[in-house]
């Protein structure tokens, strides 16, 4: 475990190479502004800076340094080159200020990725200002409240979410002032029918779905949810978390969504889990058109390239943030599909969905438990290690911990909460047969061990720089600020 | 895996357990098959004392390293009071979740009773289907 930057702090010491040197700039401030102690910050060198942090990168779990099969969240290889191409000194020096007039390079890739992700998903308009997944979902929330609103339409005030769904599905329908209600599942994945039609109804403002679902499975019935929803006058919301399962094969506008969010930094493999930022595409049906967030990308008749703002669209829900979505991210995102094209983009799903059958078939093999062993798994799957936890004592926790010493990130664990003790397992088309097979040789060396020894399987990981966490401590007595030995804060202060 | 679910006690398909006191007030908690699958709890939250209840209306909170989860009134009425200990040892729930765990009591409303709850046979029968 390193220390701590601050541990390194020395009076006076500073990483002055950088920063200009002059502190005139805050001298027109009126001094009740100005603080009257020194900020808490490390007094260090910047080679101390450089070392430190390098450091700690050395010391990560990442895409580039392990197998990172985090289900739901596709965990895929960041291309260099679209890193190279988004790097380019011509979009590095940009300005988002700047006349479009000499941005017109920049705006044809933002215009031209609307065009490919309304083609690869069917909507009949999508923007990128999102700036995260979550962002995405709450615009397309708000868009739902005002498309109801619009036709004196006040009486809409629940949004329905299956029990399998994300998180951010019931927490975006409540930050937009919805009421969520829960639809359970069946045995085989699929939502329940029965009780989605006992659900549905006047109140009804939409339906928040993921497909294929978190429990790795396509929905089978989504044109009769379709046709149930839009029949009693909700709107459908496509969570795209799982796309990269059906790229190219189903759209989602082909099945009569009417708004999705996609997460640019999963499935048009932009960096992501702490290496972001996210971003996401936000795409809509005709009618929900004018109630688009803006700025996007329009052309106008004589060729030339646009943002479109608060004159053309008065009916939007308005700005998510000061300017338009984070560039850098989608440039990455734009250089990503057409490094691909439309034959790459399918394949992706192809690869996506094989690996992780490949992949559950195995586990299977080796005497693992699937959760729905009748199945085919979309781009992930579930396994239930509840009988090894009834007999050895060994949960999916501690397989999850002790993945990490086997050089592997850990699946997502203990999501969905319908299953119990389950690893949520998602390969992603950039990993070899090799290392699946690694994975699945690892697990089962992970078992015996269970049998053989099972103290040692609870109480790893043993190789990491910090061993097992008291994460039930860390949650129940969160210390989330640290301050200097003789500055610590009172307690509940 | 068993539980020892008391037989004095009516159970929901949620998962969590009432019991009925003689001043026609009901007292709520999760079961320990809840606890159990919820794990470590970390934080418990219960709704403010006199809100008013309909049937599957939220009324506490509770949240485990692995999740956190609504606990629905599965009867109408007002809240008449929270465990107090629970902000402090939210932990109470996993070792007493029959007891000293216990999340609220509702006043329910009148005409209203417990008779579509579950006994404690028909909700370990829902226990052994659902494993």
């Amino acid at each position: 475990m390193s220390e701590l930057i601050f541990n390194r702090s020395r009076p006076g010491r500073r990483a002055g190479g950088l920063a200009p040197d002059s502190e005139e700039s805050a001298a027109d401030l009126p001094a009740s502004c100005l603080r009257k102690s020194p900020p808490l910050l490390p007094e260090v060198s910047e080679l101390d800076v450089v070392r430190h942090y390098t450091r700690l990168s050395q010391k990560n779990f990442s895409i580039d340094t392990h197998f990172y099969p985090l289900g739901s969240c596709t965990m895929k290889y960041n291309p260099r080159a679209a890193n190279r191409l988004a790097m380019l000194e011509g979009f590095l020096s940009g300005h988002p200020l700047a006349p479009v007039r000499f941005k017109q390079g920049f705006l044809e890739c933002v215009f031209e990725l609307q065009e490919i992700l309304q083609s690869v998903t069917g909507m009949s308009t999508v923007v990128l200002s999102p700036m995260a997944g979550a962002q995405g979902e709450f615009a397309g929330i708000a868009m739902m409240r005002r498309y109801h609103r619009s036709r004196g339409d006040a009486g809409r005030t629940e949004i329905l979410v299956p029990d399998a769904a994300h998180g951010t599905n019931p927490a975006s329908a409540i930050m937009g002032g919805f009421k969520v209600r829960e639809i359970p599942t069946d045995r085989e994945g699929d939502v329940d029918l029965g009780a989605l039609k006992a659900a549905v109804g006047p109140a009804t403002a939409g339906i928040m779905l993921t497909n294929p679902s978190t429990l790795g499975v396509f929905e089978r019935r989504i044109t009769d949810i379709a046709t149930l929803v839009h029949g009693a006058g909700g709107l459908l919301y496509y969570d795209g978390a799982n796309l990269n399962a059906i790229l190219g094969r189903v759209r989602p506008g082909d099945m009569r969504f009417d708004i999705l969010h996609l997460n640019l930094h999963k499935t048009f493999s932009t960096p992501h889990g702490g290496g972001g930022p996210g971003a996401a595409a936000l795409g809509v049906s005709a009618r929900l058109e004018p109630f688009l967030p803006i700025p996007f990308v329009g052309r106008d008749p004589t060729g030339g390239l646009r943002w479109i703002g608060e004159a053309e669209r008065p009916d939007s829900i308005g700005r998510l943030s000061a300017f338009m979505g984070n560039a850098g991210v989608l440039l990455r995102a734009y250089a990503y599909t057409r490094l691909l094209g439309r034959e790459g983009l399918r394949r992706v799903s192809a690869f996506a969905a094989l690996n992780a059958n490949y992949l559950a078939r195995r586990l299977e093999a080796a005497g693992f438990e699937l959760a729905f062993p009748r199945r085919r798994a979309s781009h992930e799957c579930i396994v239930t290690l509840r009988r090894e936890a009834r007999e050895y004592g060994v949960t999916a926790m501690d397989f999850a911990k002790r993945l990490l010493d086997h050089g592997m990130h850990a699946p997502t664990t203990y999501f969905p909460m319908l299953i119990p003790e389950c690893l949520l397992i998602e390969p992603t088309e950039t990993e070899s047969r090799d290392t699946l097979d690694a994975f699945v040789e690892a697990m089962v060396q992970i078992r015996n061990e269970a049998v053989t020894d099972p103290g040692r399987v609870r109480a790893a990981p043993w190789t990491t720089p910090v061993r097992r966490l008291d994460d039930v401590r860390a949650a129940r007595e969160p210390d989330l600020a640290w301050r200097p030995p003789g500055r610590e804060l009172a307690p509940g202060a | 895996m068993s539980h020892n679910n008391p037989h004095d006690l009516r159970y929901t398909p949620s998962h969590e357990w009432v019991r009925q006191e003689p001043n026609g007030e009901i007292t709520l908690g999760v079961t320990d098959h809840a606890q159990e699958a919820l794990g470590d709890l970390v934080y418990a939250e219960t709704y403010p004392v006199g809100k008013r209840l309909e049937v599957g209306d939220p009324c506490a909170v509770v949240e485990s390293v692995k999740a956190a989860s609504d606990v629905y009134a599965p009867v109408p009425g007002t809240l008449v009071a929270g465990n107090p200990v629970l902000a402090k040892t939210p932990e109470v729930i996993n070792r007493d979740p029959y007891g000293a765990g216990w999340l609220v009591r509702i006043r329910m409303e009148s005409g209203s009773d417990l008779a579509g709850l579950l006994d404690a046979a028909a909700y370990e029968r829902l226990l052994k289907e659902g494993s």
